[in-house]
């Protein structure tokens, strides 16, 4: 018999190597910093109704406007700047797993480019013994987390169905059947807190998976249950081909969360500020006791859904040319520029960074990848059957004459 | 969705059953109680298992006696509930979780056959589920339609399951026990028609271990025929053997316990001495478990056998109303004619010639 453990593992962070500012904005730093440190835990304020539109902190110029509420502070600029260099890398990173997936070093990829603030920010507003419960469309937020990027692809690389351990990441295994892990991270969320543990469970889904029952048999178990979920809908405008209108007569997916009882908002997923300022409340919402939390962000998907998908057969290059006006890294960079938290020489050195990052990932997918055919029948139970002891078996067989026969 | 109005009632179990005659829900109760004592991360919820007690009383009083962080219900939903206890395992909980009804388990399939059987493999052996899935099935009890369904053939065909169903009331509670303390996911399935039979669960109860799976046990030894059964079938093929005593043949019984892990060595062992076999279930037969253990036996005991290996299975149509289940159910008779039918005399089975003779009916 063996026990379940749970590892209370500490996934490494991209380590923050650069100073982001130079001299002159030291003083704008301190200034800054520290006034929105304290977040208030109490339900949103408005209950459980989203904002009529969604949150934003900063235009498509990188300006400050004023949100809808003032519910959420501004997140503090030691996080947005993290999250600045987080995203540049994450594009990066995309773009080469992208690259990868069509010169064939990969099976298939499935990327997030457009998707940015909502990738970085999900994963920046976790504490290191929090859960994540991605699909297979969030591999950036996964780096994000500090997770080998070439762990992340063993999937796509053909090698492992799961290359990295959820247990120490702390980050469930890449989910395709849609909507499905959702149960999971409450049950996930339920169990942490039964046992007194602070644990949040951030949950990921796309608009088209909202159709799906799980999502809502999970909303519905996190709420009777009151498990610290944090709910985050990607809204970025597609299912495949199927675009958000045929999906559903919802006014936002944000509402989808009323019914259930769950507290919901609404946010411009391309806004990494308002990301932030509403996901640190989600987290601590939930974290405090008070139950699950389900945020929608509206986003855009730029590529098509894989390398195996061809876009122009569902949408026109003029919408895709929109979208490119609303980029979330180039509205943060304007922003902090601004505000003098960043200077030329960091954007130069996190660029620098990024492609190093590309770059070590190209080189470690290059190297064919060891598998063993004999681990095929590990792991289908603790103890193999008769039955596949005999397959294995038959297997180390035919191995072996193909061996003695070369 | 539940429609227990024209189930039979099933006798209220005590809180603490009697050792001695025991029914099977009791047993089960008596081995969730002794699990849960036994380990605190036992967790066990479901629809309906709480406050009531399940439909067929099968949780009586363990909220009451453990709490409701031991024993809750939960909204109804099953993929929810299958979902959820993946979670819970992931949290280092162990739950066992009940499915109302066989047929009410379908909403869950994806959850059980996409998450709960492959989680092992797909995560390299990082993340074990170890999740027991309590489903009562089977008819015989005069159910509605959705309520009688043998559901074990799917399940048995998902790698990453384990597949396991009592026969006796000291099984029930050996297996169920055995089923907790597994690494993986069981399926364990629940025959609804024995639920009131009586057994004795007193020198079981008081093992330190348990190791059936994977043992098929010999319930009736003989030296003519092997029927092969698990589950509800076992006591029809018990009732057939006492049946074929008096018209001379020697009738030896296995019962699997597990479907999976399955037992080819004791069904063999037997097939090889006796020189003959038929398999009985009581699921529709086509594609069913009967079919890969007929194969099984005739892949490798073919040298031993006297005559093609049989089956009496439900027939291949969806569960009838009540009023005709017995004729879908394979009994005594059913299962008397297939031993007729091994080639006593050495001559060939003619049923197959001809279409006409086909049409004759009997067991297929």
């Amino acid at each position: 018999m063996t026990t379940q453990t749970t590892q209370t593992g500490t996934p490494p962070r991209l380590a923050m190597s650069t100073d982001p500012v130079g001299d002159d904005c030291e003083v704008l730093v301190a200034m800054t910093a520290g006034t929105s440190q304290s977040l208030p835990t109490s339900p949103f304020a408005r209950g459980l109704m989203p904002a009529p539109i969604p949150i934003q902190f900063l235009d498509q110029t990188g300006h400050r406007v004023q949100a809808f509420t003032d519910d959420y502070p501004e997140p503090a600029p030691e996080q947005l700047v993290a999250a600045y260099r987080a995203m540049v890398i994450g594009r990066r990173f995309d773009i080469q797993a992208t690259a990868l997936a069509k010169q064939g070093g990969l099976a298939v990829y499935p990327p997030s480019r457009g998707q940015e603030a909502c990738q970085i920010g999900s994963m920046l507003a976790l504490s290191e013994g929090d859960w994540a419960f991605p699909t297979y469309r969030d591999s950036m937020a996964l780096v994000t987390r500090g997770l080998d990027p070439v762990e992340v692809l063993a999937g796509p690389r053909g090698n492992a169905h799961c290359g990295y351990d959820p247990m120490a990441t702390r980050t469930a295994p890449q989910c395709t059947p849609l909507a499905t892990q959702l149960v999971h991270a409450a049950g996930l969320a339920y169990g942490e807190k039964r046992r007194g543990r602070p644990t949040v469970a951030m949950a990921f889904i796309g608009d088209g998976a909202t159709s799906e029952g799980d999502f809502h048999e999970a909303l519905n178990f996190a709420a009777v249950f009151k498990a610290p979920v944090v709910f985050l809908v990607q809204n970025n405008k597609y299912a495949i081909s199927v675009p958000l209108s045929k999906q559903t007569a919802a006014p936002s997916l944000g509402y989808k969360g009323i019914g259930y009882g769950i507290a919901s908002e609404q946010v411009d997923g391309n806004d990494a500020m308002a990301m932030l300022a509403v996901l640190n409340k989600a987290v601590a919402h939930a974290r405090s006791g008070q139950g699950p939390v389900l945020v929608e962000a509206h986003t855009y998907r730029l590529d098509a859904h894989t390398n195996a998908d061809d876009a122009t057969r569902y949408r026109g290059a003029d919408e895709v040319e929109d979208w490119l006006h609303r980029d979330p890294v180039a509205r943060l960079d304007a922003w902090l520029r601004r505000e003098c938290l960043i200077d030329d020489a960091f954007v130069a050195s996190v660029a620098q960074e990024a492609e190093a990052f590309a770059a070590d990932v190209r080189d470690r997918l290059g190297v064919a990848p060891v598998v063993d055919p004999m681990s095929l029948f590990d792991n289908v139970f603790a103890t193999p059957t008769p039955q596949l002891l005999e397959q294995r078996a038959m297997v180390q067989a035919e191995l072996n004459a193909e061996e003695a026969s070369r | 969705m539940t429609l227990t109005a024209a189930v039979p009632t099933a006798p209220a179990t005590p809180a603490t059953p009697e050792p001695s005659h025991v029914t099977m829900s009791g047993a089960i109760n008596r081995a969730l109680r002794d699990a849960m004592t036994a380990d605190a991360d036992v967790v066990v919820f479901g629809e309906d298992v709480g406050t009531l007690g399940g439909v067929f009383r099968v949780t009586d009083g363990i909220a009451r006696d453990f709490g409701e962080d031991r024993c809750f219900d939960t909204p109804l939903a099953e993929a929810g509930i299958v979902g959820f206890a993946v979670g819970m395992a992931m949290a280092g909980f162990r739950p066992v979780i009940e499915l109302q009804f066989d047929a009410f388990t379908y909403p869950a399939f994806e959850q059980i056959a996409s998450h709960v059987a492959k989680m092992r493999n797909r995560t390299a052996g990082k993340v074990s589920l170890p999740i027991v899935i309590r489903v009562p099935f089977a008819g015989g009890i005069g159910g509605v339609e959705h309520h009688c369904d043998s559901s074990e053939a799917y399940y048995a065909h998902t790698a990453g399951l384990k597949v396991v169903t009592p026969a006796t009331v000291e099984d029930a509670y050996a297996l169920l026990r055995e089923a907790i303390n597994d690494p993986d996911p069981v399926i364990f399935m629940e025959p609804k028609r024995l639920y009131w039979s009586k057994g004795s669960i007193e020198s079981v109860a008081a093992a330190e271990t348990f190791d059936s799976f994977g043992r098929a046990a010999v319930r009736r030894e003989g030296t003519d025929v092997t029927l092969v059964a698990y589950g509800p079938s076992v006591e029809v093929a018990m009732e057939t053997a006492s049946a074929a005593a008096e018209e001379g043949w020697s009738v030896e019984v296995v019962d699997l316990r597990t479907i999976v892990p399955f037992d080819d060595e004791t069904v063999v062992a037997s097939v090889r001495k006796t020189g003959r076999c038929v398999v009985v279930q009581e699921a529709q037969g086509f594609a069913g478990v009967g079919a890969e253990i007929a194969a099984r036996v005739q892949e490798r005991a073919f040298h031993s056998l006297r005559a093609p290996v049989l089956r009496v299975a439900g027939l291949d149509i969806p569960y009838p109303p009540p009023r005709l289940e017995h004729i879908h159910l394979p009994g005594v008779e059913r299962v008397l004619d297939a031993i007729a039918r091994l080639q006593w005399d050495d001559q060939p089975d003619t049923r197959f010639l001809s279409s006409a003779k086909a049409n004759k009916g009997g067991a297929a």
